[in-house]
């Protein structure tokens, strides 16, 4: 028989029913049902295949902690993989497919692997495929030929490559007292909390609020106790201090009580609603916190622990009370503690017939035969289940004597036919997020657990306090009286007595038997996901990984998805066991964020997507509707090209290129960073800034300057405009803009404070437009009122000031592009005006409109350095600006430049490469002296830029050879194997076009 | 983890820049001492306790303030503006450099 819906009770709403499909196979559920629960109704007990032996896997929890029943949930054509189906609710149209397995769940090719078990043991790949290099079989070239089959062997589900268009957002919250879990201990916190007016908020993972209230089949304050929870919660849904978050994991504990927490907004609805989003990123700054993160039931560790059928008993308990699912119609159970009684009876009260409970306990307390008695089940105490019988589903176990001071096995094994066993190995309280707030776990040798230390209320990071299962107080009584100290320790109040509501509970001692695994034949499985078992971790310690650090990676234990959240202590204990010590000395890893899996996507949030934070430059518009194809530069959007009907991007720019040489073109300039640098010791500040004079600058003109960064390399340039004896306007090129600005303040906050300056960025105050060619100044000369623009007036690096159709600007004979060029500055908000008056002005005279694609084709024909040259990496004299370096004074830079490595032969300089087979060259491609396509070696530079020159009539490309200078006149390759280019060039001066600069001089 | 900033108040650290450790010293401007700048550009302390940084409060007024945190705390003990109070700067004053 297999898993059925029980006739009656639990806390799903049977009245509505959902449809879903499961691996393409039509189900229906019930509201309140998740995709585990829902398919075990239907008698679904294969859920998936394991990560490396591909044997068939059931589903062992009904949490967070689910290592076995992964799924992928597809929407649309968006598939995320490794979902547990525990924690996925189900509604109408819920899609989800099974993984790991070919070619389908049932029948799968590489459940072959279960055959060479023995051989496919801890490190089996690592040791089978890259050994040391004996024959042409074993090396790491072998690996990396078999990795792709390996990987696709093993594994879980696969990501999808569909664009994730679902919303995500960020939400940053406060409080006094954040309440972590929402069982018994948490709901009382948080009330008692949130009564002495703290600002409370109580997260709850699941759905419901109430934890283990929800299934324990308990009585508290008179009342089934998942009455009361939702009593408790409703009555705090009231209270104006505080936010209830149901479906939120908190997930990661930071310095200064900062707490991140996932909400699943929308997953469990069929789309999100209107405004919402899918997952919401909360960052909870605490000045309190209540951990009542509960326990996770552990399993034991024996031959055959892993078949579908095998379960936690809590997480069977859970599934009969709360959803009203029996996992199977004869349970056995298999123990080391009393929890699992409790467990008995209450599936014996949904219906199923308990055929055996096997304890590890040589005798038991009158209480527990009691229950078991109630429960009509047999007790075969001092036993163990030595193994599981069945295929794809349990038919029966085997069980043996056991003696638990030795662990040895006795007498003969015996058949008891189940078609459900559920084990418990214990408590283990769920220490994360104290661990990750730097709490050392102390392990208790009752409990057979390791506990978190006494709270830390003090210290200036982490405040926090414990209560219930989370401190190893294991029965709800407890959980209610700590939830409650808690609560008003951690909002400040002390709170007059008042009575605890009662609780009616079964009995039982928290302690279990120190009994982890049972050895007999076959594979026991630790770590269920990674399918560890216990012979790989005695394995790794034969083979000397004694460390726990060690053995975690050597074999992977606990470093799936699920984060080993059932298998560290068992896996620990069987090492300590291997090691002959204590537990306690064998210690435990630090739990590291986040606790269960977060999206990427809640972790990005707004910084993708439509509320991407975007810079437009004034003119923006007009670009756009004048046909400017944009390009994000940064967070700046800039014309690329304005193409033309038909035209290629070469075809445009060059066009726009060729006509700014032939007549005149205009660049919006605007992104420029813009600096005023003002006050009495300004000019002596910038002699200090740049590698050149500023202080001989005469007013009303401008001076390109270099600036080094303290190592010496080069680090911005730009031209700085003398507006006044005491006011300059620097300009630094786009994406260096806040680099500058910062490195400026740094210097006058922290090592220079004296000099009389202010720096101010003014970058969004100023609209730029650069106009340049043979007409340019007659285009100017046309609009411009209140100055002459001839060369007297306005000499190479003069700036005068007049007005174009009415509003003040002001015009800098400058050159990028090598032509005779002006920039014309104005308010930001007339850049449009002025722009529009410029490109009218031009008409008579051809002017056109160009773009990045074409400043970028300009300067490549001059040799102008830009970001792609000033890489971090060359110094002025490899970019051929050693001319700028002042040897009169110091500057920023000026004692590291000349270190012997920066002025040693071999390095990378500047030059010109001419394409010879009249093919365009790509940027980033190497040069390389002797052309070797089978085996590209021996690269002697790069291509930093590179064009189709109308001025030339060639492909040419900046680069950065080896001694280039040197090199100059002679010829070399271009090798790029990835595009699979190769061809000669020739290197030449970067200065392909009109080098002596008569253009520009005019 | 929160620094307060003398104009600003307690903001979180995403608003601040780091910018290097607080004890290097700046060789005077025209120093031809390498081994000074050495260690003024690439040697930075480590201390595992209290350590004195430059912050720069980047996403708020931009001022740069001299924290004094614990490296293994992340407690902060103090914060001042670091205009003024720079020990390369007074000696280069009294010695008649700026």
């Amino acid at each position: 028989m297999s898993p059925r819906r029980t006739d009656a009770g639990g806390r799903i709403d049977r009245l509505r029913t959902i449809r879903f499909t499961f691996d393409g196979a039509p189900y229906t559920g019930h509201a309140g049902d998740t995709l585990a629960s829902a398919l075990l109704a239907n008698g679904v007990t294969l859920f998936g295949r394991s990560f490396k032996y591909h044997r068939p896997r059931g589903v062992l929890t009904a949490g967070v902690e689910e290592p076995n029943a992964l799924v992928t949930v597809l929407r649309g054509e968006v598939r995320e993989p490794n979902i547990a189906a525990t924690m996925v609710e189900i509604h109408d149209g819920l899609t989800a497919v099974s993984q790991n397995r070919f070619p389908s769940l049932a029948w799968d090719i590489s459940a072959a692997n279960q055959l060479g078990g023995k051989l496919l043991s801890a490190g089996f790949y690592y040791k089978t495929f890259m050994g040391p290099a004996i024959g042409p079989l074993k090396s790491t070239r072998f690996w990396m030929f078999c990795e792709h089959f390996i990987r696709r062997a093993a594994g879980l589900g696969r990501a999808g490559i569909a664009a994730d268009t679902a919303r995500y957002e960020r939400m940053n919250a406060f409080c006094d007292v954040l309440v972590v879990g929402s069982g018994p201990a948490g709901l009382m916190a948080a009330r008692a909390a949130a009564d002495q007016g703290a600002r409370v908020i109580l997260s709850e993972l699941e759905p419901h609020f109430g934890g283990s209230a929800n299934w324990s089949g308990e009585t508290i304050d008179g009342m089934p106790a998942a009455d009361w929870a939702a009593r408790a919660a409703g009555q705090l849904e009231g209270y104006d201090n505080a936010r209830l978050l149901p479906r939120t994991t908190v997930w990661g504990y930071y310095d200064g009580n900062v707490l991140a927490a996932i909400e699943r907004v929308a997953d469990h609805k069929e789309r999100p609603g209107k405004g919402e989003p899918r997952h919401r990123y909360w960052i909870i700054r605490a000045k309190s916190v209540v951990l009542a993160t509960g326990a996770f039931e552990r399993p034991l560790v024996f031959p055959g622990n892993d078949r579908p059928g095998v379960m936690l008993a809590h997480a069977a308990e859970r599934y009969a009370n709360e959803y009203g699912v029996l996992p199977g119609n004869r349970i056995a159970l298999f123990t080391n503690n009393d929890s699992a009684y409790r467990s008995a009876l209450a599936l014996k009260k949904a219906g199923a017939a308990i055929v055996a409970i096997v304890d590890v306990r040589p005798e038991l307390s009158s209480e527990m035969r009691e229950l078991a008695d109630q429960a009509e089940a047999k007790i075969l105490f001092g036993h163990a289940v030595v193994a599981t019988e069945g295929g794809k589903a349990l038919s029966g176990i085997k069980v043996q004597r056991f003696d638990m001071v030795n662990g040895a096995l006795a007498g003969e094994a015996r058949s008891i036919p189940a078609d459900c066993l559920l084990m418990s190995g214990g408590w283990s309280p769920t220490i994360h997020l104290a661990s990750q707030a730097g709490a050392k776990a102390e392990w208790n040798a009752a409990r057979q657990a390791f506990l978190p230390p006494k709270p830390t209320q003090q210290g200036p990071t982490q405040r926090w306090i414990g209560a219930g299962a989370f401190t190893g107080s294991f029965s709800t009584a407890e959980a209610i009286a700590e939830g409650r100290a808690a609560g008003l320790s951690a909002a400040g109040g002390t709170g007059a007595p008042t009575a605890l509501p009662p609780v009616e509970a079964a009995p039982g001692d928290p302690d279990p038997a120190p009994v982890f695994e049972i050895r007999a034949d076959g594979k026991g499985f630790v770590d269920f996901q990674h399918d560890v078992t216990a012979e790989d971790v005695r394995l790794a310690h034969r083979e000397g990984f004694i460390s726990v650090e060690h053995l975690k990676r050597y074999t992977t234990l606990g470093m799936a998805t699920d984060q080993g959240k059932s298998s560290n202590i068992p896996g620990l204990a069987i090492m300590a066991e291997a090691l002959g010590k204590p537990i306690p000395e064998v210690g435990t890893t630090r739990f590291r964020p986040p606790f269960s899996a977060v999206s990427i996507g809640s972790l990005a949030a707004e910084r993708f997507g439509g509320l991407r934070p975007e810079r437009l430059t004034p003119m923006h518009d007009w670009h756009v509707a004048n046909g400017a194809t944009m390009y994000s530069a940064g967070l700046w959007y800039r014309p690329m090209i304005y193409g033309h009907p038909g035209e290629t991007i070469e075809q445009a720019y060059v066009r726009e290129a060729r006509a700014t040489r032939e007549s005149a073109g205009i660049v919006d300039v605007s992104t420029l960073g813009k600096i005023a640098v003002q006050g009495p010791d300004a000019a002596e500040f910038l002699d200090r800034v740049y590698t050149n004079m500023f202080s001989t600058l005469a007013v009303g003109k401008a001076r390109y300057g270099l600036m080094l960064r303290e190592d010496g390399l080069a680090f911005d340039d730009g031209t700085t405009w003398r507006l006044g004896e005491q006011d300059f306007l620097m300009t630094t090129t786009t994406a260096n803009a806040g680099k500058v600005m910062q490195h400026l303040e740094y210097f006058l906050d922290v090592i220079w404070p004296e000099p009389k300056v202010h720096v101010t960025s003014v970058t969004d105050e100023w609209a730029g437009a650069a106009i340049g060619g043979p007409k340019a100044r007659a285009i100017l000369a046309a609009c411009v009122t209140g100055t002459a623009v001839d060369n007297a007036a306005l000499p190479f690096m003069g700036i005068v000031h007049g007005k174009i159709s009415g509003v003040p600007v002001m015009i800098c004979r400058l050159s990028f592009s090598g032509e005779m060029a002006f920039e014309v500055y104005s308010g930001a908000g007339y850049g449009t005006h002025v722009w529009e008056a410029l490109i009218e002005a031009g008409k008579p005279f051809g002017l056109v409109t160009y773009g990045l694609e074409a400043l970028g084709t300009l300067r490549i024909e001059k040799g102008h350095v830009t970001g792609a040259e000033i890489d971090g990496r060359t110094t002025a004299r490899d970019l051929h600006l050693d001319w700028m370096l002042s040897r009169k004074k110091p500057f920023i830079g000026s004692a590291m430049m000349d270190r012997e490595g920066l002025i040693a032969p071999g390095r990378l300089e500047l030059v010109g490469l001419i394409s010879l087979d009249n093919q365009p060259l790509n940027g980033g491609a190497h040069i390389v002296e002797a052309l070797d396509e089978a085996n590209p070696h021996d690269s002697i530079g790069h291509i930093t830029a590179c064009c189709y020159s109308p001025a030339l009539g060639k492909y040419i490309a900046l680069a950065l050879v080896k001694d280039g200078k040197a090199r100059r006149g002679t010829r070399a390759h271009i090798s790029d194997p990835l595009r699979d280019r190769f061809g000669p060039v020739e290197i030449v001066s970067n200065h392909f076009f009109d080098p002596d600069g008569s253009r520009m001089h005019g | 983890m929160l620094i307060t900033c003398p104009y600003c108040g307690p903001r979180d650290v995403i608003e601040f820049t780091y910018q290097g450790d607080g004890n290097r010293e700046r060789p005077q401007p025209a120093s031809q001492d390498l081994d000074a700048w050495n260690t003024y550009v690439y040697d930075r302390l480590n201390p595992a306790g209290d350590h004195n940084e430059i912050w720069q409060h980047s996403g708020g007024c931009r001022a740069h303030l001299r924290v004094v945190r614990n490296t293994l705390t992340h407690e902060i003990s103090s914060v001042a503006f670091t205009r003024g109070d720079h020990k390369v700067d007074a000696r280069h004053k009294a010695e008649g450099k700026i």
